[in-house]
């Protein structure tokens, strides 16, 4: 917490010191003339991001419009906040609000646990090479698609996969279990092969952490008697703890910000009401019924969520840790 | 077990730099490797399983039983992916195409983009630095982009899979942040000498920035090689721009359906023309589209901490 403060005050003092260094430049037809290769080498950057990162964003008042293609963006009828009064009494919405959110903390909340726990017990691993291999190996899964994750986790769970032979080696159960036909684990399913999927990869930044610890502090806690699990419980986890912090007020905005590739990828028909996601329902309900404005008013309800969200989360972890990002 | 630990760390205070691995592991090294293993099997059984389906012969896997080694080893599948007479071929043209022109394009106007913001007396580097920035934290969202795609003509195009991926604004920083660390005596003197700024971009900072435009090359590679969205929503009407991930996309709910039975009546009543199954091709894809990602992901790995600090540092 101190050294969090200490970083803040040191950043500042930097901040100033740049701003110091650096007047304003005057821009002068001088200068200009002088960069105008740079400024030619800037120009069509400057089109591509006002293409493609500018105009969805003014795209945005699409949304209050009855948008039709053939009229354009200025051609069509204003229609105020009829979408959002639409999209607020459809219960699917509420479904989908509901899975989104669901599945989202889910993700977080193992996402962050299990990624944690490994990387807690990876760095008690003592054997290097093995260490190495195993830190190789578990991300692996991180850089295949979802589209292969889905194939694979079908596959397992399959009525003659691994899963279900394992279950029923074991008497839990006499008949295989249709895991991917089961509404109620749907949840559970995707969270797991997010957990699969990631574990790994999200670890690499709290082992890479763990490695800056001083060792006079492990050295420390053992003249007192600490056994190794009470080191990792009161040296190594208080501190992780500010990057935890931070990267969990990143990934809270993003609770309602999971797209919709591992739902549409892993659900079907028969799992569709716990499948559903405000991404999903936005390009079903949106694109796939040409209904652009309604979609567009989906998009603009999330990205509200998500600043609240991330400004929320914020303020509490400011209140009782002082760590913050704002 | 408490003694061994003390004696342990009694051992590692006095001798520093003495290997640890000498000492007698105690009983929570046994549980942690135990554990890591399991990590291990239960990260690769997957992939080893899918593999050996494809390496198996459709007729015998549909039998069910198979685990991590082919039983009826054949190249069946794999010949029947790339026989000609179905999208895959296609699908796989166009993933090798879009993943090499779309690699080596975006990294390079990254890298310009990069270059540009370096110049410290550049009068706009500013502004065009914050609108870039900007794009990291707002989005217009799925269906603006969407429309915007459509109206500028790149709907069912393949430079739909190039042009929108141009660039990336945290791969401009991670290489901008490389250029600032350059000395920058080298370009100085090749100033005096009379070069321009797209010479001195070409012939010095480019090659000296090799290391970082392979890591970010590497990771668009990755990024456009896995893309199937792109492909659903903006050219999915055009079977010529079917891409791998897509075609396996496709499939994934059809092969589910096909039950051993189905299979097995199928067999029965071609004969012996059945060699495959949907299924065995889907593992087959599944492999294929793997492969090269198994390839290159340790060399991603080497780059990523230094990559992830330096952006940190820089935003």
């Amino acid at each position: 917490m101190e050294s969090a403060k200490v970083i803040d005050i040191e950043k500042q003092g930097q901040i100033k010191a740049r701003q110091k260094q650096m007047p304003k430049k005057k821009i002068t037809w001088k200068l200009i003339k002088q960069q105008k290769l740079l400024i030619g080498m800037s120009i069509p950057f400057v089109i591509w991001l006002a293409i493609f990162a500018y105009t969805p964003l003014i795209g945005w008042i699409v949304a209050f419009q009855d948008y039709r293609p053939q009229n354009g963006f200025l051609g069509s009828d204003w229609v105020g906040f009829h979408h959002f009064r639409v999209l607020f009494n459809d219960s699917l919405f509420y479904t989908a609000l509901r899975n989104t959110i669901g599945m989202g903390g889910l993700g977080l909340i193992f996402g962050t646990g299990t990624a944690i726990s490994f990387a807690l017990l990876l760095n008690e691993l003592r054997f290097t090479r093995f260490k190495k291999m195993t830190q190789t190996i578990s991300y692996l899964p991180h850089f295949v698609s979802w589209v292969v994750v889905a194939n694979l986790v079908t596959t397992m769970l399959s009525n003659t996969g691994v899963v279900n032979n394992i279950l029923q080696f074991l008497n839990f159960t006499d008949s295989p279990i249709n895991f991917m036909a089961r509404p109620d684990m749907f949840w559970g399913i995707v969270t797991a092969a997010e957990v699969w999927k990631s574990t790994g990869w999200n670890a690499i930044i709290y082992l890479a952490a763990m490695t800056s610890i001083s060792q006079e502090m492990y050295e420390a806690a053992h003249v007192d008697g600490a056994n190794r699990f009470q080191k990792m419980w009161h040296i190594t986890l208080p501190s992780i703890k500010p990057i935890i912090i931070i990267l969990m007020i990143m990934s809270i905005g993003n609770i309602i910000n999971i797209g919709f590739e591992r739902q549409m990828l892993l659900g079907n028909n028969i799992v569709a009401d716990a499948a559903i996601v405000i991404e999903k329902y936005a390009l079903d309900y949106g694109i796939g019924m040409f209904r652009y404005s309604f979609g567009t008013a989906i998009g603009i309800f999330k990205s509200v969520i998500s600043i609240i969200l991330i400004f929320t989360f914020n303020t509490i972890a400011k209140k009782t840790s002082d760590i913050s990002i704002m | 077990m408490e003694t061994t630990i003390s004696e342990k760390h009694g051992n590692s205070i006095n001798t520093k730099k003495k290997k640890k691995w000498s000492e007698r592991p105690t009983k929570t090294d046994v549980f942690i490797g135990l554990f890591m293993i399991v990590v291990i099997v239960v990260t690769l059984y997957p992939f080893l399983h899918v593999l050996a389906i494809s390496l198996n012969n459709a007729v015998d896997t549909a039998r069910g039983g198979l685990t991590i080694y082919p039983r009826d080893f054949t190249l069946q599948n794999y010949r029947e992916i790339f026989s000609g007479n179905n999208n895959w071929v296609i699908a796989f043209r166009n993933s090798v195409l879009r993943t090499v022109i779309g690699t080596i394009t975006a990294t390079f106007t990254c890298a310009v983009l990069a270059y540009i913001l370096s110049r410290k007396n550049y009068i706009f580097r500013r502004p065009l630095g914050i609108i870039l920035v900007l794009t990291m934290y707002v989005s217009g969202g799925l269906v603006p982009t969407y429309l915007v795609i459509r109206n500028v003509g790149l709907m069912n195009s393949f430079a739909v899979y190039i042009i929108p991926a141009l660039l990336n604004a945290f791969n401009v920083i991670v290489i901008r942040s490389f250029i600032d660390g350059l000395p920058e005596a080298l370009e100085e003197s090749a100033r005096i000498d009379g070069a321009n700024d797209i010479t001195i971009f070409l012939k010095i900072i480019m090659p000296l920035c090799m290391p970082v435009l392979a890591t970010v090359a590497l990771f668009t590679a990755v990024g456009q090689w896995n893309n199937w969205f792109d492909t659903y929503l903006y050219a999915g009407a055009n079977v010529n721009l079917t891409t791998l991930q897509y075609e396996l996309m496709q499939i994934l709910g059809n092969a589910q359906s096909m039950t051993s039975s189905q299979v097995h009546q199928l067999n029965q009543t071609e004969g012996a023309i059945i060699r495959t199954t949907p299924e065995s091709i889907k593992m087959a894809a599944t492999i294929i589209v793997t492969i090269p990602i198994v390839i290159v992901y340790p060399f991603l790995q080497k780059y990523f901490v230094s990559g992830l600090t330096l952006g940190a540092v820089k935003s």
